[in-house]
């Protein structure tokens, strides 16, 4: 009788343990989810939404038009020209940005003395502000005072206007994206090799895999995969965010050989306030942010382990 | 803690070196043994080689860091003519220096900077911290669905809302305020995600032991798990720091005022205030606003590289 009436006092007292664990699980979320919804959720419905109207900031009132904005963009050359060009520059940043971190990273991991400032100068342009190293750039390939043309025209290369030409404007804008990236997936690589047991390499030393070309093929680079994987993703969606250099060095030009998606995106929704358009684009981007982004949530355990 | 034996890095030592090459001779017998010196010397030569990209890289990625510095100090004359020179006969810093801090409020975007990171920091771990407490350790009805909406959100980049979040801030008017530079920013949901990783990992006992002390959940919070999650909460403020300090997409939609504008819109003010041309004084600008966040990364690298290289999503 008395063991009984213990048992449903103890089943009482574990209800309301729950009933508070419960109460103060959705009082702490709740500031998070609030914000959740208002910054990011909320927005991303009335940019979809936005996306079938004919709003324009400071109408008054907007219809639906259906897939009418997504009609017009593609039909829209700068639209297409910017899409395009975004392409060609995660073309050009992608191999070169996580190929050439790859081969630092390699030849840095071996070293003892040394690794501590190749580490440094390979990582500073990452923490530098790239908008003020832009300004930077933009003096050193200047056609008649930069150093870079200077030099050209030591070895006997005529003098080029790097960011006047509409044929080396993007892949010169691209340049300066692998300097800005290659750091940080150096030390994403170096990570990665870190985590390669060493047994692996006596191993197959004692198997006969003697040259360090054949140790690459045969450890490195299948240990290194998921690594490489996610290197990959997440310099894709870098190189695809591209912006800052746009905005700063050649404003979409010369003759929209510059004009990328982000920077087509901004002009036409917060300088020409064609939102509605602007939602359309934006729905695109995401659309190509989310297909890497699917990827990247599969290796996202990874991730914690680089911090 | 090297001990892989590969060419490069068993020429640490020559004795190690040796040993090495005489451990691979004897294990690829195929190979005709080769003499000490000469595998020393092949060693070596591969080592000039390994140093020699090194540097190259190495030059390539700091020349701009440099000429930013040696422009800054050059006089206008010799940035004209001397395009290669790269130590100035006469010094001008002083000049542009002077040019540069009185014809822009540098020093007034490395405050904005500062203030808004600062509060962007502080809210994001006020909001972030107990709800990864609560997705980690507390049962409670839609903590599925919260964290996978984390998940989602952690993979929209801030330019997709961008377009409603400016219409709705510029309808209630405050565009042109910290406020509107920091609200997009107040949730971050990788602090979430980050923290409730680490928080799954803090031991239940410790946890039971609190309650049975009679401590509150809030207590039990900030005061025993908080503590134990300093290096992640380091690193995440690393990240954040960075991250708001470089931004430019945000500031340039909702900032026109250059008296509130961060580092980057400032720059760019300044630079199309200067139509290009005074370069000395353009470098000295673009010193010293990217000085803070570099001594920052050479006094403290591996928080630094730890905390940027937490997260690709930048």
């Amino acid at each position: 009788m008395t063991t009984l009436a213990e048992e449903t006092l103890a089943q009482k007292a574990a209800r309301r343990r729950l009933r508070l664990e419960k109460l103060t699980g959705i009082g702490f979320a709740t500031p998070a989810t609030l914000l959740l919804v208002t910054v990011c959720l909320a927005p991303l419905a009335v940019l979809v939404l936005m996306s079938f109207t004919d709003y324009d900031l400071g109408n008054l009132d907007f219809k639906f038009v259906g897939l009418a904005n997504f009609t017009k963009a593609l039909h829209d050359p700068v639209f297409r020209r910017s899409l395009w060009n975004t392409l060609l520059y995660v073309a050009i940043v992608l191999p070169l940005g996580v190929g050439l971190a790859l081969l630092v990273a390699i030849l840095v991991h071996g070293r003892k003395r040394t690794r501590g400032f190749y580490e440094v100068a390979y990582f500073l342009p990452v923490t530098s502000t790239l908008i003020a190293m832009a300004t930077v750039w933009t003096f050193l390939l200047h056609p008649k005072l930069g150093p870079i043309n200077a030099l050209l025209g030591v070895v006997g290369i005529a003098p080029r206007a790097f960011l006047s030409d509409p044929s080396l404007a993007l892949p010169t804008l691209a340049m300066i994206g692998i300097w800005h990236l290659v750091g940080f997936n150096m030390v994403l690589f170096l990570a990665g090799l870190t985590a390669i047991p060493k047994d692996l390499y006596e191993a197959a030393e004692i198997d006969g895999c003697a040259n360090p070309v054949d140790r690459f093929l045969t450890i490195t680079w299948p240990m290194l995969g998921p690594t490489l994987m996610f290197v990959i993703v997440t310099s894709s969606i870098t190189a695809f965010k591209v912006f800052d250099t746009v905005a700063v060095m050649t404003h979409g030009g010369p003759m929209g050989s510059s004009e990328v998606l982000l920077y087509s995106i901004y002009l036409e929704g917060f300088q020409y306030f064609h939102s509605a358009y602007a939602a359309a684009l934006t729905v695109v981007f995401l659309a190509f942010i989310l297909v890497f982004s699917v990827i990247q949530t599969f290796t996202l355990d990874r991730r914690v382990h680089y911090g | 803690m090297n001990t892989r034996l590969d060419p490069v890095r068993a020429a640490g030592t020559p004795a190690q070196g040796a040993a090495a090459a005489r451990g691979r001779a004897g294990a690829a017998a195929v190979v005709a043994p080769r003499s000490p010196l000469a595998a020393t010397l092949r060693r070596v030569a591969s080592l000039v080689v390994v140093h020699a990209v090194l540097l190259t890289g190495a030059a390539f990625v700091l020349l701009p860091f440099l000429w930013m510095l040696v422009t800054s100090i050059k006089p206008p004359d010799e940035i004209f003519t001397a395009t290669l020179r790269l130590w100035p006969h006469h010094f001008n810093a002083v000049d542009n220096y002077r040019h540069a801090l009185t014809s822009a409020p540098l020093l007034r975007f490395a405050l904005n900077g500062l203030i808004v990171c600062a509060g962007i920091l502080c809210v994001q771990l006020l909001t972030a911290i107990p709800c990864a407490y609560a997705l980690a350790k507390l049962r409670f009805p839609g903590r599925r669905a919260l964290f996978v909406l984390t998940l989602l959100a952690l993979a929209i980049p801030v330019q997709v809302p961008a377009l409603p979040l400016y219409i709705a801030i510029a309808k209630v008017g405050f565009l042109n305020t910290y406020l509107s530079m920091m609200f997009p920013f107040f949730l971050s949901v990788f602090a979430i995600f980050l923290l409730r990783q680490f928080f799954k990992g803090f031991p239940d006992d410790i946890i039971h032991a609190a309650r049975l002390d009679g401590m509150g959940e809030l207590e039990i919070v900030w005061r025993i798990v908080t503590p134990s999650a300093v290096p992640a909460i380091a690193a995440f403020a690393v990240f954040s720091f960075v991250a708001h300090w470089n931004d430019l997409y945000w500031p340039l939609i909702v900032i026109s005022d250059a008296n509130l504008a961060p580092p980057p819109l400032g720059m760019m003010f300044f630079a199309d205030a200067e139509t290009g041309s005074n370069y000395g004084a353009l470098t000295a600008a673009a010193t010293i606003l990217t000085a803070p966040l570099v001594i920052a990364f050479l006094v403290a690298r591996r928080q630094f590289i730890a905390g940027i290289t937490m997260t690709g999503v930048k």
